[in-house]
C-alpha cells in the first residue's frame, strides 16, 4: 500500500490578509493639475518690457512719491515696508548733501561737512541702528530699515529747504529762531515716524533701546542743518 | 532655634549657603539658563531685596566659579554667525537704565560688576554711551566757541566736522583699548599671583563703556559760561566715575603686590582724568576769551551781517 505523503505542508499563509487586499482601479486621487499657462505670462513680461520707458520711470516715481506722502502722515501702514525701495532714501542723502556742502572755495577754514562726509554719516548711521536693532531681536529685514530710515530724512530735508531760504533774508537773531523752531519739529517727525514705522517689529521690552539711536541719528543730522 | 531651621528648611538650597557666608545677597542669584528672558526675572527679584551688611571678600569666593562657568555656557555660537553677537545685546530697557543709574551713584562696597554686570555683559551700553559722548562733546564744544564769537564782529561760525571724528576717535580707543590694555594685565598678573577676582574682556568694557555715562550731563553743564560751574562739574564727574573704577578693580589687584596693585589704581586714574582734561582742553575754549566776547558784546552790541557768516580765530589753548 502506498503511503500518501503530504507532499507540501500547508503554506503558512502569510499573505492571507492580502488576499482581501484589491486595488480597484477607482481610487479617488486629490491634488491638482496645473498645465502651466504659457502665453498671458510671456504677455504680462512683454507688457512691461515693451513700454516705454517714460511709463518705467513715471511707475517708480509713481511708488516713491507715494511713499513720501506715507513719511508725511505716518499711519501704521505697511506699504513702506511691502515694496521697500532705496531709490528715495538715495535722492534725499544726495539733496541733504548737497545742501549741506559747506563753505565756499576760497575759504581757509572749511568747517562745513563735506559731501562725502554727509553722505557717509547717513548711510553709515543708517546700517549701524539697524544693525543695532537686528541685534537686539528686531524681525525686520535689513533693507526695509534701511528703506524707513531713508524715507523718513524727508522732513528734515524740507526743513533744510526751508533754513534755506530764511537765511536769504532777515535778522539773523530772527532767522536763526525761526530756523530752531523749524528743524526741531521736523526732526521729532522724523523720529515720530520712523518709530511709527519701526515699532512694531521690535521685541517689547527694547523698544526704548531701538528707539534710542534712531533719535540720536536724527538729532544730528538736524544739528547739521542747523548749524550750516 | 526652630524658627531658624524653619527657616533653612523653607527656604532653598542656594539660600542657605548664603546666610553661611554671610555674603552679598546677590552672590549666588546666578540662574543657570541660556536663554536671554528666563534668566533675567531672578536678578530683578534678588535686587529688590535689601542689602545688608556683608564681607567683600566672601563674595567673589562663591561667584567667581560659577561666573566663570555660565559665562562659557552662554556663547555657545561660533563667532561667525549672527547669533554669537546677539548674545552680547541680550538686555532690556530697565537694565539699561539699572546700568546706567548704578554706574552714577557708586558707592562703596557696592561692586558695579557683581551688582550689575552679573555676568550679562553687554556691548549696547557701552557703543552707545560713547556715540553719545562723542556728539556731545562735538556740539557742546561748537556751542562753547560760537558762544565765545558771539560780540566779535566779522566772526564766521564754523561748523567744524573734523572735531567730531576726532572726538570719536578719542573716546572710542578710550572706551576699547584700555579696558583690553586693562584686561590683558590683569590675566598676567593672575597667573603670577592667584587673585580672587578677575573679571572678563566685557565685563571691563561695560564698566569703562558705563562709567563714561555720568560725563554727558557734565559736558552739557560745560556750556555755561562760570568757571566755577565748569570745574565743578569736571571735577565731580571725574570723582563718579574714577570711584566706579577704583570700586571696581580694587578687588581685582588688591592681593598683589602693593606696589603693583597701586601703580595700576594709579594708572586707571591717570588715563581718566588725562581724558576728561584733554576733551575739556581741546573743545571748549577757555575763560579768557570769554571774557573779552562779554566784553565785545556790551560794546559794539548786536550786529547782523548780510552773509550770516561769522569768522572765527582758532583760540584754543
Amino acid at each position: 500500500s502506498t503511503m500518501h505523503v503530504p507532499t507540501a505542508a500547508p503554506k503558512p499563509n502569510i499573505f492571507a490578509g492580502l488576499s482581501d487586499v484589491s486595488i480597484s482601479g477607482d481610487i479617488p486621487v486629490e491634488g491638482e493639475i496645473n498645465v502651466p499657462v504659457g502665453t498671458p505670462i510671456q504677455d504680462k513680461e512683454y507688457s512691461t518690457l515693451d513700454e516705454p520707458v517714460k511709463d518705467t520711470i513715471l511707475r517708480d516715481l509713481k511708488a516713491v512719491g507715494k511713499k513720501f506722502v506715507h513719511v508725511m502722515y505716518p499711519k501704521k501702514s505697511s506699504a513702506l515696508l511691502r515694496d521697500w525701495d532705496l531709490w528715495g532714501p538715495l535722492l534725499l542723502c544726495v539733496t541733504l548733501a548737497l545742501m549741506l556742502q559747506g563753505g565756499s572755495v576760497n575759504s581757509k577754514e572749511d568747517g562745513g561737512p563735506q559731501f562725502a562726509e554727509v553722505f557717509v554719516i547717513i548711510w553709515f548711521g543708517s546700517v549701524i541702528i539697524t544693525l543695532n536693532s537686528k541685534l537686539l531681536g528686531g524681525t525686520i529685514s535689513f533693507f526695509q530699515s534701511l528703506c524707513v530710515l531713508g524715507y523718513c530724512i524727508m522732513p528734515l530735508t524740507v526743513a533744510m529747504v526751508v533754513c534755506r531760504l530764511v537765511l536769504l533774508g532777515g535778522s539773523w537773531r530772527f532767522s536763526f529762531i525761526v530756523r530752531l523752531i523749524v528743524v526741531t519739529a521736523s526732526f521729532s517727525w522724523s523720529t515720530f515716524a520712523s518709530t511709527a514705522f519701526l515699532a512694531d517689529y521690535q521685541p517689547p521690552n527694547r523698544k526704548a533701546l531701538v528707539v534710542y539711536p534712531v533719535f540720536l541719528f536724527y538729532f544730528v543730522i538736524g544739528w547739521m542743518i542747523l548749524t550750516v | 532655634m526652630a524658627a531658624n531651621s524653619d527657616f533653612l528648611l523653607t527656604f532653598q538650597e542656594f539660600d542657605s549657603s548664603e546666610s553661611h557666608l554671610g555674603g552679598n545677597g546677590d552672590a549666588t542669584t546666578i540662574s543657570i539658563e541660556d536663554t536671554g528672558a528666563g534668566s533675567h526675572k531672578p536678578q530683578k527679584q534678588r535686587r529688590s531685596a535689601p542689602v545688608t551688611s556683608f564681607e567683600e571678600d566672601n563674595d567673589p569666593l562663591a561667584n567667581d566659579d560659577k561666573t566663570e562657568l555660565l559665562s562659557g555656557q552662554k556663547r555657545s555660537s561660533p563667532f561667525w554667525t549672527f547669533e554669537y553677537y546677539q548674545t552680547f545685546f541680550d538686555v532690556e530697557t530697565h537694565q539699561v537704565r539699572e546700568r546706567i543709574l548704578g554706574s552714577l551713584l557708586p558707592w562703596p562696597g557696592r561692586n558695579f560688576v557683581h551688582l550689575y554686570i552679573r555676568n550679562n555683559p553687554d556691548l549696547y551700553g557701552p557703543f552707545w554711551i560713547c556715540a553719545t559722548l562723542v556728539f556731545v562733546i562735538a556740539i557742546c564744544g561748537n556751542i562753547s566757541d560760537f558762544l565765545v564769537d558771539l560780540g566779535k564782529p566779522q566772526n564766521k561760525y564754523v561748523p567744524e566736522f573734523r572735531k567730531v571724528t576726532i572726538a570719536a576717535t578719542a573716546i572710542y580707543s578710550y572706551a576699547w583699548l584700555v579696558p583690553l590694555a586693562l584686561w590683558g594685565l590683569l590675566v598676567w598678573r593672575n597667573s603670577k599671583v592667584m587673585n580672587i577676582v578677575s573679571y572678563s574682556f566685557l565685563e571691563i568694557v561695560c564698566v569703562y563703556g558705563y562709567s563714561l555715562a555720568v560725563y554727558i550731563p557734565a559736558v552739557v553743564l560745560w556750556l555755561l559760561p562760570y568757571e566755577a560751574v565748569r570745574w565743578f562739574s569736571i571735577v565731580v564727574a571725574l570723582c563718579l566715575s574714577g570711584s566706579i573704577l577704583v570700586l571696581t578693580f580694587w578687588p581685582a589687584v588688591r592681593d598683589d603686590q602693593p606696589r603693583v596693585a597701586i601703580a595700576i589704581m594709579t594708572a586707571i586714574m591717570a588715563l581718566h582724568i588725562l581724558l576728561a582734561f584733554g576733551c575739556k582742553a581741546y573743545f571748549f575754549s577757555t575763560l579768557e576769551d570769554e571774557h573779552t566776547a562779554v566784553d565785545a558784546v556790551v560794546g559794539h552790541g548786536t550786529k547782523s551781517s548780510p552773509t550770516m557768516k561769522m569768522h572765527r580765530t582758532n583760540t584754543m589753548s
